[in-house]
């Protein structure tokens, strides 16, 4: 079974909402389109206070190459342009707009076509950056920049991760089962885009159901080879370089992007946009969420518009079972606790996890004893429980000599670790340090 | 820890879950590891091991606990590091050891080796393996006075009998030898927790299987005390050793299962690992062949603690995805 070096088994979680098909969710009265929900430069608003805007009509322009369109996911009106408290903490500029319930759309995106293979590359990555995709795995890394290789490149592989390992998240488990068709139709355009006849899909092998539909799927292709890859249950096994090495045995070099590579890897959601864009016409506005976690009533997988509110998905699967004292934007592993329940879902909203008390409990961190059971697991072969003490010391020789920006934070370290030390927290502290200190080095 | 917001959300940052791992579940499989060898230490030697044993737990863990108290710390006895101390350090002396000096002992491993330099994780040499030399080189008469298996020691007081020699030491003087079995079985003289290759065996198996340590130090440890008493410690020159015979005699199951292994002493990757376990193994060889004690398995070990940080740093583990430079296009073409 193919798989890399490392990792831990946390334990799925998942069967509380694997088997639950996606419930098209209602967007509430209100809903709060963050600028910045993808990374790279914020979006322009083009629509003002007042306007009346569609379902798909753009309202926030990409600013720069790297950054993304974003478009309303409901008709109504924009009530207010102002900060709001986003999934990361932070305050920051927001569209709202009041939902008139009707549904009104806009029309699709100029240049669509069932007609794919009549494009050029550049035609399909311009209908994607119109559509403002981007990665919805989590990082929401714009995706027409993950197209646009340089034209020196040479792409091998198109690799898309159905990987999943995240515990709890089962939002693409069920894209796979329920629309198989869009995610292959979604990969054959992104092989046109790189002229590739052999396409790539790794999927986690806790996912059966999954691996034989999409291999049906796979089958009826004509004149292009599909490969669904199973792959071994195993977290990080849809980290990028991972599931990369896993799927072609190749590896990354450190500091690398993967079309140094040859490769170009998205996520199962992100290419079934892809599909609905190219081939409809359709901006990105909504997304699969599973919603899940031990204070929520009825655990649920939605297609939820973007905008809407953490607080409405849980009132929607029936409230608490009991009060929640950690909310959780993404998985487990490496998902961001959110402050309060009024921020939105964005584009990069794979999961909203609900945690009781014992769930949300935070652990005392012991001295670390030597156990170097986070060396073992270490995806990236770095030695964190060094790099731990280098952060807290503020060696900053010794960080660099250790490759801390390597580091994928994928939690494995924390995860093991006996003494229940937060590595990764101080890795994340030590690479802003390193970047301030290149920025300052740069100012001088 | 987490900051808490009006709502009281906690807020903290990932992982958000975390193994069923503890510092005081590993301490706990340590302790049921080293269950059968004191048990092994009970019958060849009677109650008394039993006695010392306990007398170095208690101590190791009321001195750890006054330590914390007079230095205004958090009390850390609870994380059962110090019963894993106590045990290991009854486990390498004789059964009639004074109980004084077992205490004693127990005191010197607890303040002197490990408090001393910042208490769990901190101590560069195994704070057990110290406190036993530090016996030795204190009291050695007591450390080397050796009885027969079977012989009723008084459970309190100071032991009257005929002492006998350890293996090792019968193999150097060419003496009344024991058998393989028992050796295997511990029926000979030496310290309380050290006889038995069996019980410790099964407890080192244990440790593996709950994935407490992993079977390479042990293993390399012994493999290479195997090939190096083999090939120099025979008396018909080169090839004459018997290898089965030294590696079931003295310390080195105990040592190489239990203290060699031992995390906040030995090196933290995997490569390093490996030349920890074969430094061991050849100075133990060089102690037993060349040098001046029978026994040399606890100052190899504490030697290869010295070192412990440089072969860290000599053996970190190579960057993922690295490729000299040139050799990339070679990479790439596979």
């Amino acid at each position: 079974m193919k798989t890399f070096h490392g990792g831990i088994h946390p334990g799925g979680h998942k069967d509380a909402t694997a088997a639950k098909p996606v419930v098209d969710l209602a967007p509430p009265s209100e809903l709060v389109f963050p600028l910045s929900q993808h990374i790279g430069a914020p979006a322009k608003p083009c629509a003002a206070v007042g306007d009346a805007v569609l379902v798909g009509q753009k309202i926030a322009a990409a600013d720069g190459f790297v950054s993304a369109n974003i478009h309303s996911s409901v008709s109504g009106t924009v009530t207010a342009v102002e900060k709001r408290l986003c999934p990361n903490g932070i305050p920051s500029e927001c569209i709202v707009i009041s939902n008139d319930g009707l549904n009104k759309t806009a029309p699709p995106i100029d240049g669509y076509t069932e007609d794919y293979m009549s494009l050029s590359a550049e035609e399909i990555i311009g209908l994607v950056r119109e559509a403002g995709i981007v990665g919805m795995g989590g990082a929401a890394f714009p995706t027409h920049v993950k197209l646009s290789v340089p034209p020196e490149a040479k792409i091998d592989y198109v690799i898309i991760n159905g990987a999943e390992c995240e515990p709890y998240l089962t939002s693409d488990h069920r894209a796979m089962l329920e629309t198989p068709t869009d995610i292959i139709e979604g990969l054959k355009i992104l092989m046109h885009v790189f002229g590739l006849k052999d396409g790539y899909i790794g999927i986690e092998n806790n996912k059966p159901d999954a691996i034989e539909r999409m291999t049906a799927a796979a089958e009826r292709e004509k004149g292009v080879n599909i490969h669904i890859v199973p792959l071994k249950t195993k977290y990080p096994q849809g980290a990028e370089k991972q599931l990369i090495y896993a799927v072609t045995g190749r590896r990354t070099p450190p500091g690398t992007l993967p079309w140094q590579s040859g490769c170009v890897v998205n996520n199962i959601d992100t290419c079934a946009s892809v599909y609905r864009a190219v081939v409809m016409g359709r901006p990105l506005t909504h997304r699969i969420v599973t919603a899940g976690g031990s204070a929520l009533k009825n655990p649920m997988n939605y297609r939820a518009a973007i905008g809407t509110s953490f607080e409405y998905i849980a009132e929607a699967s029936g409230g608490y079972k009991s009060p929640p004292k950690k909310v959780l934007m993404g998985g487990p592993m490496m998902g961001a606790a959110v402050a309060n329940t009024s921020v939105p879902v964005i584009k990069g909203t794979s999961g909203i996890l609900f945690l009781d008390e014992a769930e949300a409990y935070v652990d005392r961190e012991a001295p670390c004893i030597r156990c170097a059971k986070c060396v073992y697991v270490c995806p990236m072969n770095l030695q964190p429980n060094l790099l731990d003490m280098a952060s807290r010391n503020h060696d900053i020789d010794m960080l660099k000599r250790l490759n801390v920006n390597d580091c994928i934070e994928c939690g494995s370290c924390a995860f093991v670790c006996p003494s229940k030390r937060r590595q990764v927290q101080q890795i994340k502290v030590a690479k802003v340090k390193l970047r301030e200190i290149a920025q300052r080095a740069k100012e001088k | 820890m987490g900051i808490i917001m009006e709502e009281r959300l906690v807020v903290s940052h990932s992982p958000h879950i975390s193994g069923r791992d503890t510092i005081a579940t590993i301490m706990r499989d340590v302790i049921i590891a080293l269950i059968p060898a004191l048990v092994a230490g009970c019958i060849v030697f009677g109650l008394r091991a039993l006695i010392v044993t306990l007398t170095c737990v208690v101590s190791c863990t009321a001195a750890e606990y006054i330590w914390c108290r007079l230095m205004k710390k958090p009390n850390t006895t609870g994380d059962l590091s110090a019963v894993v101390t106590g045990m290991l350090l009854a486990f390498n002396v004789p059964a009639s050891l004074p109980l004084w000096m077992a205490v004693v002992g127990s005191v010197f491993a607890i303040i002197i080796v490990k408090e001393f330099f910042g208490g769990l994780g901190h101590n560069f040499m195994n704070p057990a393996l110290a406190g036993r030399a530090f016996l030795l080189a204190s009291w050695a008469l007591a450390m080397t006075t050796w009885y027969k298996p079977g012989t009723v020691l008084p459970l309190f007081g100071a032991p009257d009998a005929v002492s006998s020699a350890t293996p090792l030491a019968a193999y150097a003087a060419g003496g009344n030898m024991p058998t393989y079995l028992q050796l295997f079985l511990g029926n000979h003289g030496g310290c309380i927790g050290e006889t038995s290759a069996l019980a410790i065996l099964i407890g080192a198996a244990y440790l593996v299987i709950r994935r407490v340590i992993r079977i390479r130090v042990p293993l390399i440890f012994i493999a290479t005390v195997a090939v190096g008493t083999w090939l120099f410690a025979g008396s018909g020159g080169i090839g004459t050793g018997d290898p089965l015979y030294q590696i079931l005699s003295g310390g080195l199951m105990l040592g190489a299962c239990f203290m060699a292994t031992d995390y906040t002493t030995t090196p933290t990757t995997p490569r390093g690992q490996i030349i920890f376990a074969l430094g061991c193994g050849i100075i133990t060889v060089l102690i037993r062949v060349w040098g001046g004690y029978p026994e040399g398995v606890s100052y190899s070990i504490l030697l290869m603690n010295i070192a412990t940080p440089l072969i860290d740093r000599a053996t970190a583990p190579k960057r993922y995805g690295y490729v000299k430079v040139g050799k990339e296009a070679a990479a790439d073409e596979k």
